[in-house]
């Protein structure tokens, strides 16, 4: 997709959902309820994210709705100053995906976490991606259990230790982003909670995609989990550790490639397809060259690339974490699909007619 | 006038009233029950929609009752295999599908087997003689021939080589024997339809536009529908045929149509859409005996209805709820597994107090239970069935064609107090049928409601604000404000909620209040006062029922009161709340039976809120009550 259709789909996205009439600020998308999350929680950074990014898509602030499941983040909704619902657990896509399909003129967003979107409500993620209904799914991934106290969650590392596993937690745990690719999902970006602008700039990406944007947040739980993403906000690790992916740039990063030693200012490290296995693979450009190095295409029609991308990542280490939209591709969007067939069914059989559908076509009559 | 039915006071020879052709004898009968049963392929249930959608058309009364297996084809010939399908229809109203048939088809050795258990000595049994070769008889444990060893004495058997004879009425259609051989149930319809004098036009306009597609098979179909009346018409075996006259005096004046409980409901949810003019908004995951409705509303797209097929039950209701914050008419549909994956959302919309109609399609349980059976065991599971007081209207239909008043019922109740609503039907109502006098669009409830549009509170300081549980202080319905509203942006919730404000509370008086408040608001519901019928006012037995039973009972106190017996009935439509004079009229009566398809439900919530030793008559074989089992045990009552 070039820059011109995306520009015209994002248009799309939101095409149906009235203007605001007036500017807003960020003050209009406070509602007046205190905060109440731990102090230092990685939450608050995504809420001022958001709260400073809606002015921006100008949108009537009461056809904005965020719905939300059961954990930490899931009262991100009470402080929105939008209509919002703080439903039960796991179950948000659900009921968002029956309020957007049914109500084009909304701009719906689903806030949830990593044990309310990945455990309990695995099944609603898996099929609202599927689908592609409206939704702007927002998971905020701190890799713990942090409202019932620590437990582990279903991104926690193996062996991770916690109240319920004192000897280390047994299972694998779930990448959110491979998740989504594989469930079909059309948009799949991932992002942390402490880097407000490129937080935001995915935002923006994700509010311009016609469909279900899924919008994975590394968000630190000081409390239960602190420092589970450190390596990738701390300036020095970082460079090593994270990828940052953007559409038609070479995939590279690490330290810079520098000039003086022949090389082109860009990260020394650079991720390209082993012509053995076929798979993605980090060279070092310095030693290897920059030929091969893997240019971002976010539009992609095939998955695989992007799926590779996300399986660089180590679980434990964190090492090789891309981040970006890691896919952005267009494809029919469930609810416009759903209008559609109501439109073709009334140019089929005309306005349904209460009077004709009760009478039907096999009657008989007792006379007086 | 007479009647093929067993009951010894209805029980007489026919009345001579002419002959047809080939002098044969035309007997007038009041009512006559037919049960056509066959293997799951053998399209029983086909044959007889068919019969009943001619008998309906013919204007005779009728109640009808599916009967088939959970597999979708079990092994051929084998009994768990055997699907049947009993019609009852007469020139009077009548309430129930008939206690045992007065003809039987068998097109196998195990339907014969299975279903001749049910048959009054001197009923008439037609057989696919050709079905009966030693292997077929010996698989559902038949050693000697039941055509020929005697043990059918009893019965008028009609020995009939059905296949045989499509396959030769075929011949000249091109079709294998194989597939020809499949119209022997088209064959047997025709021959039931000469003998009880059925219409035939439209069975044969039914093939032609079922076989659209395939104008060779449709010829094939209606020459062997053809066949069987010509047989019934020139054979010997045949000398009699009946006549059931139109049950013209049995009906108000109006126009009729013939209609199952899921195809009502359907129509009910839709109807209440247009009443409310509110989108209808579906939420529901296949599941027997619900999937039909999910199936009928789809269809009807052109009236503005969404219908959504979850990924499971909790994210059918889920959907549904996001519809109704969002406006609609949400409705999500199920059996008692489903609601049991649903409880936890039917407890937030509880919470939320938003509209939510809740479809139980109940079935025989527990777990996966008996599919496609009927059964009354989910009214404890309506009523209680959730975390914490969550109290939540229910409605029960009655008989098939109900299922469209009882949905409008339901739908009113839900949009007037904002709330869900139970709509309990069962299996038995879900296929069942019976003629409906078809509402004039101008006789249905206004159904429609206000969305909030401003704000509905001043604060001290003189602000207007809109406070989301601000009540009206009649319905103690909080306002229904839809997003898109300017101005009255909120956030509703699970956690509980401050009065009035709507914000997260944790206050224990606020709670204790909020708790005692959502319960007075669904013991305020509307409902009409429950009425008795105890015609001589001397009855000191009282049969109270609700949902499906009030066929059987109905029939039942009609023949008790036949018989000289005095028995008031009364059948509820709300069992939450229940009507107001619901205690006064149990304590005018010395005994009050309560026939349920469960273990004694309804019995355990009269006796807990009334103190009446209210007494239990229960079934749960997944087969409704017949009328004169019941009548037997009001006898008991009154005699006791």
């Amino acid at each position: 997709m070039t820059e011109t259709t995306e520009r015209a789909a994002g248009v799309e996205a939101l095409s149906l959902v009235p203007k605001a009439e007036a500017k807003q600020s960020m003050k209009d998308f406070k509602s007046d309820q205190e905060v109440r999350w731990c102090p230092g929680c990685g939450d608050y950074a995504v809420l001022a994210a958001v709260q400073g990014f809606m002015p921006e898509l100008g949108l009537a602030r009461e056809n904005v709705v965020f719905v939300s499941g059961i954990g930490c983040s899931s009262r991100f909704p009470y402080y929105m100053n939008t209509y919002g619902m703080h439903s039960i657990h796991g179950r948000a896509p659900a009921i968002a995906t029956g309020l957007a399909s049914s109500r084009r003129d909304l701009s719906v967003w689903v806030v949830t976490g990593d044990g309310d979107a990945l455990s309990i409500g695995g099944n609603h993620l898996i099929h609202a991606l599927r689908r592609n209904v409206n939704l702007k799914i927002l998971l905020f991934n701190n890799r713990i259990y942090g409202l019932t106290k620590g437990q582990y969650s279903p991104t926690s590392e193996v062996g991770k230790i916690t109240k319920s596993t004192p000897m280390g937690s047994l299972d694998a745990p779930f990448n959110p982003v491979s998740l989504a690719i594989g469930a079909e999902a059309s948009f799949v970006a991932r992002t942390v909670d402490s880097d407000r602008k490129h937080l935001t700039s995915v935002l923006r990406e994700a509010a311009a995609h016609p469909g279900t944007a899924l919008v994975e947040i590394y968000q630190n739980c000081n409390i239960f989990n602190d420092g589970a993403f450190e390596v990738l906000k701390d300036k020095e690790q970082a460079q090593e550790a994270v990828i940052r992916l953007e559409h038609g740039q070479p995939i590279r990063f690490g330290l810079p490639f520098e000039q003086e030693r022949g090389g082109d200012g860009l990260g020394s490290k650079g991720v390209v397809r082993d012509p053995a296995t076929g798979d993605l693979k980090v060279i070092d450009v310095t030693v290897e060259g920059t030929d091969g190095v893997l240019v971002h295409d976010a539009h992609a029609a095939s998955p695989t690339t992007a799926f590779a991308l996300s399986r660089l990542a180590d679980a434990d280490t964190l090492h090789h974490t891309p981040i970006g939209v890691l896919r952005s591709v267009d494809r029919p969007v469930y609810d416009t699909l759903m209008a559609d067939q109501l439109e073709a069914a009334v140019e089929q059989g005309g306005k349904g007619d209460l009077g004709a559908l009760l009478h039907g076509n096999d009657t008989w009559t007792v006379a007086g | 006038m007479t009647s093929q039915v067993s009951s010894p006071a209805e029980q007489a020879d026919g009345e001579t009233v002419g002959s047809r052709a080939a002098g044969k004898e035309v007997r007038k009968l009041d009512r006559v029950i037919i049960r056509f049963a066959g293997d799951s392929g053998d399209g029983m249930q086909l044959t007889g929609d068919r019969f009943t959608s001619e008998t309906a058309s013919f204007g005779n009364d009728l109640s009808t009752l599916p009967n088939f297996p959970a597999e979708i084809r079990a092994p051929a010939g084998t009994l768990p295999g055997v699907s049947s399908f009993q019609l009852h229809f007469a020139d009077h109203d009548i309430l129930t599908p008939g206690d045992a048939p007065n003809v039987l088809v068998a097109m196998n050795p195990a339907a014969l087997k299975a279903n001749v258990g049910d048959l009054p000595r001197g009923a008439e049994i037609i057989v696919n003689t050709d079905e009966f070769a030693k292997r077929a008889m010996a698989k559902v444990g038949y050693e000697t021939s039941p055509l020929e060893d005697g043990s059918l004495d009893g019965y008028r058997v009609h020995p009939v080589p059905l296949t045989t004879l499509t396959v030769e009425a075929l011949k000249d259609y091109g079709l294998s024997r194989k597939d020809a051989g499949r119209s022997k149930n088209m064959f047997a319809l025709g021959l039931l339809s000469w003998m009880y004098h059925r219409p035939t036009e439209g069975t044969e306009r039914f093939l032609r536009t079922k076989f659209a597609k395939k104008p060779e098979l449709a010829e094939a179909n209606v020459a062997a529908f053809r066949a069987g009346w010509n047989f019934g018409e020139t054979t010997e075996d045949f000398a009699v045929s009946y006549e059931v006259a139109p049950a013209s005096q049995a009906f108000p004046t109006g126009t009729y149509r013939n209609i199952s409980g899921n195809l009502a409901l359907s129509y009910g949810l839709i109807a209440a859409s247009q009443q409310a003019d509110l989108p209808l908004y579906l939420g529901s995951y296949p599941i027997t005996p619900a999937s039909d409705i999910l199936h009928e509303l789809s269809k009807h797209k052109n009236f503005g209805v969404r219908t959504f097929q979850a990924e499971d039950e909790i994210a059918g209701i889920g959907a549904a709820l996001g519809a109704a914050f969002g406006g609609s008419l949400a409705v999500t549909t199920t059996s008692g597994p489903g609601v049991a994956l649903k409880s936890e959302t039917i407890g937030l919309a509880v919470s939320l107090e938003l509209p939510l109609l809740v479809v139980d399609i109940q079935r025989g349980g527990p777990s996966t239970g008996l599919p496609t059976k009927t059964e009354q065991a989910d009214l404890l599971q309506a009523m209680y069935g959730r975390n914490g007081e969550a109290p939540v209207p229910v409605v029960a239909p009655a008989t098939p064609a109900d299922c469209f008043d009882a949905a409008l019922d339901a739908a009113r109740i839900a949009l007037t107090y904002r709330t869900p609503v139970f709509l309990l039907s069962d299996g038995y109502l879900a296929n069942g049928s019976e003629p409906w006098r078809i509402p004039d669009v101008d006789e249905l409830p206004d159904l429609r409601t206000r969305f909030a549009t401003g704000p509905n509170h001043e604060l001290a300081d003189g602000t207007e604000v809109f406070w989301p549980y601000k009540r009206d202080p009649q319905t103690l319905a909080r306002p229904w404000a839809v997003p898109g509203t300017p101005g009255l942006e909120h956030r509703i919730g699970g956690i509980e909620k401050q009065d009035g404000t709507g914000n997260i509370s944790y206050d224990p008086a606020n709670h204790d209040f909020m708790v005692r408040t959502r319960q007075a608001k669904v013991d305020g519901v509307d409902v009409p006062d429950l009425t008795v019928d105890d015609p001589g006012g001397q009855a000191r037995v009282l049969v109270l029922g609700w949902g499906s039973t009030y066929g059987p009972i109905t029939a039942a106190t009609r023949r008790v009161r036949a018989a000289g017996g005095h028995v008031a009935q009364a059948h509820l439509r709300h069992l939450n709340p229940f009507p107001g004079n619901l205690g006064e009229v149990l304590k005018r009566y010395d005994k009050v039976v309560v026939p349920e398809m469960n273990l004694g439900q309804l019995a355990t919530l009269l006796r807990a809120k009334y103190l009446v030793d209210a007494r239990s008559y229960n079934q749960v074989n997944g087969m409704p009550f017949k009328a004169e089992q019941l009548a037997d045990v009001v006898k008991e009552a009154i005699d006791d």
